[in-house]
């Protein structure tokens, strides 16, 4: 797949419209890949021009923040302003909502100022644009989905509408959860999390969520985060059954229906 | 006589203002005891969030009952109180319903209102009183409100329906007036007891009424009471941004400017005292208000990942335990005119590792709080603390914490193959 990096871009005397910020997850963990593969295919096909910033690209801080470490924190926001200003970036579409929430509300006050959008904000826009066409033969419609709010993109930032409108897009029948939008249930992910064991306690919070997912008795999940992508599948693999809904990001629906 | 009880009266009236003054001021300072944070910018933006949230109570009306009867509540109790204003004349001067005979037809328009108010918050009352003590609601039941948080709440209910009696009675003994709900009372009144004694039940109801409101007026700083002032200022000041927003840290912030580039170092750069908060006067003065407004009622620990999944953590139980922390301090610093160590610290002994570390930062918490309050804020600050001061991070933090050092990712990867996707 060719991607072109901003370095590249320099090279050769072009400025991207925007910038696809990838992410550790997106770049790293296998199952995000897809995610990350899924969202660069949609913008070749809608014809968006954008970079990502490759080897130079480094952690926003967002777990090492959260967990207590401001200087980690202050480390790579330092580094990482210091590449996009030097890139001289103005726009950021990314499909981490962490990513997205220490970008656009975190850096400014660090010196980097960037109109930051999320991806399904992106798919949204590019889709009433009419820049991304699906293919006739619609396999999502009538499909049943329930969407998992993240909270970074929800509470933190109050995106609730975006990622729906994008399925409903599709034709496909929204369900909600009982907690959804603004009361949905966290994953169990954020605050860094992902990255130790949970606290002892009667139950996890992923295998909570997976049930709330599998109450719904939809088709399929979508998520808009990779860490949450990740919880959700780990939380129903636990019960093993069959009728399970697979968990998608929504990049990859979209990128499944494209023309 | 008379002017004996008029003496009564005006020295009780100052004794109970005066003692309330020094506990609100007491509060006050107790509140200031925190770090300095600034939050006067966008004062429109803030007196639209008072209106909405304090006077309108916007977010209780996710719950639409409750909130209607928590308004109830409120207004009947604030609407009433107006009616303090001729007791009060009344009580100074020795005068008899003093507005009655010059407002007229007016006066028992608006003492109908108060009974039809004064009725509804009884209602209100006994049902909040059966709701939280025989209904198991989760947030009721939970062990946060073990010992005096439980009966505060249940004190308070009681007190207000009696009040509110008080006032009704008052009313249907004085037997030669009408109004709307306390003339149903007046002739069971009339037929068991004679002028006299009518008059002295009168008084009685009179007095009690109004002694149970200086009462409760004092009784406001040491209960979760105190939210009908401090609901008030806390929207006022609530933070304005997204709420996935951390306060930023600048002395950390400059020290890795001036690592990064040292040319930029003042030559008089002062090292910042500590990190984070490990004690509650380390939190900034909006954390403390938020503990002084927090009203218990559940809503946060409810909304909880963390807790509804059987983890130590309760958000409403951080409020609490800050509060008991930061009147502990001011008890201390009355008694020893400065701070003397006793031995404890709000990390820690109020507020445990285990605890902060099942936080998600997913901001239900926050979202849930119907006046403003951050719980999440002071468990950002307590972690911290506990990260940066004391280097206490679980394994799997520290290697994360490496990891992000090393290979600019929370995992172990080679930063070469953050672009390997592309190629695979």
């Amino acid at each position: 797949m060719k991607v072109s990096t901003m370095a590249e871009m320099m090279a050769s005397g072009e400025q991207p419209e925007i910038l696809f910020w990838v992410g550790c997850a997106g770049s790293f963990d296998q199952r995000a890949q897809k995610i990350t593969k899924a969202f660069a295919t949609i913008l070749n096909k809608a014809g968006v021009k954008y970079a990502i910033l490759g080897k130079e690209e480094a952690c926003t801080g967002d777990p090492a923040r959260r967990a207590g470490n401001e200087f980690m924190f202050q480390m790579m926001a330092y580094q990482n302003i210091q590449i996009l200003n030097g890139y001289n970036i103005k726009k950021i579409v990314t499909t981490c909502p962490h990513c997205f929430n220490t970008l656009k509300n975190e850096y400014p006050e660090l010196g980097g100022n960037y109109d930051v959008i999320h991806h399904t904000q992106f798919l949204q826009e590019l889709i009433e644009q009419g820049k991304i066409k699906f293919t006739d033969s619609n396999e999502w419609k009538g499909k049943s989905i329930t969407y998992h709010d993240s909270c970074y993109l929800g509470r933190a930032n109050e995106i609730y509408e975006a990622p729906r409108k994008v399925l409903e897009s599709l034709d496909m029948e929204l369900k909600e959860m009982k907690r959804c939008k603004s009361k949905g249930l966290c994953c169990g992910a954020g605050g860094a999390q992902m990255f130790k064991e949970e606290e002892k306690g009667d139950k996890r919070i992923n295998t909570e969520r997976a049930e709330e997912t599998r109450a719904t008795a939809t088709d399929f999940v979508a998520s808009a985060c990779p860490f949450c992508n990740t919880m959700l599948s780990d939380g129903l693999k636990v019960a093993e059954n069959q009728n399970d809904p697979a968990v998608l990001d929504i990049a990859e629906i979209i990128a499944q229906a494209i023309k | 006589m008379g002017l004996i009880f008029q003496t009564i009266f005006c020295l009780l009236t100052i004794l109970s203002f005066g003692i309330f003054a020094q506990k609100i001021l007491r509060i006050r300072r107790s509140i200031l005891l925190g770090k300095a944070t600034h939050l006067n910018h966008h004062p429109g933006q803030r007196w639209r969030n008072v209106i909405l949230l304090a006077l309108g109570q916007k977010k209780m009306f996710q719950k639409p009952i409750v909130a209607v009867l928590h308004l109830i509540v409120y207004i009947g109790f604030i609407i009433i109180n107006i009616e303090l204003l001729e007791i009060i004349v009344d009580g100074i001067f020795g005068t008899h319903r003093v507005f009655s005979e010059s407002m007229g037809g007016f006066y028992t328009f608006l003492i109908n209102t108060f009974e039809i108010l004064a009725l509804l918050v009884t209602i209100a009352c006994v049902i909040f009183l059966i709701r939280r003590n025989s209904i198991k609601l989760k947030r009721f039941i939970s062990k946060d409100l073990e010992g005096w948080p439980r009966s505060d709440a249940n004190y308070i209910l009681i007190f207000e329906i009696l009040l509110m009696s008080l006032f009704l009675l008052m009313n249907a003994a004085d037997h030669e007036l009408s109004f709307i709900i306390s003339k149903n009372f007046t002739p069971w009144l009339t037929s068991n007891f004679d002028e006299e004694q009518l008059l002295l039940v009168e008084k009685t109801a009179w007095w009690l009424h109004i002694i149970g409101i200086y009462a409760f007026m004092n009784y406001l700083p040491y209960s979760k009471h105190l939210h009908i002032v401090l609901a008030f200022p806390n929207a006022y000041y609530a933070p304005l941004i997204p709420s996935g927003t951390l306060h930023n840290m600048p002395d950390i912030q400059n020290e890795v400017l001036y690592a990064m580039q040292p040319e930029l170092a003042p030559s008089n750069a002062a090292a910042p005292e500590s990190f984070g908060a490990k004690e509650a006067t380390e939190l900034s003065w909006k954390n403390l208000m938020d503990a002084y407004s927090c009203s218990e009622c559940g809503r946060c620990t409810d909304a909880c990942p963390a807790n509804s999944t059987g983890k130590l953590l309760s958000p409403r139980k951080i409020m609490m335990a800050t509060r008991d922390r930061i009147e502990t301090i001011s008890k201390n610093i009355e008694a020893n005119k400065v701070f003397i160590p006793d031995g404890k610290t709000l990390l820690h002994d109020y507020i445990t590792v285990e605890e902060l570390r099942a936080c998600t930062t997913c901001n239900a918490c926050v979202t849930e709080c119907p006046i403003s309050i951050s719980p999440l804020d002071i468990i950002i600050e307590l972690r911290r603390s506990l990260v940066m001061e004391q280097s206490n991070a679980p394994q799997e933090w520290n290697s994360m914490f490496s990891n992000i050092e090393n290979n600019f990712a929370p995992w172990k990867f080679s930063p070469d193959d953050r672009d390997a996707w592309t190629k695979a």
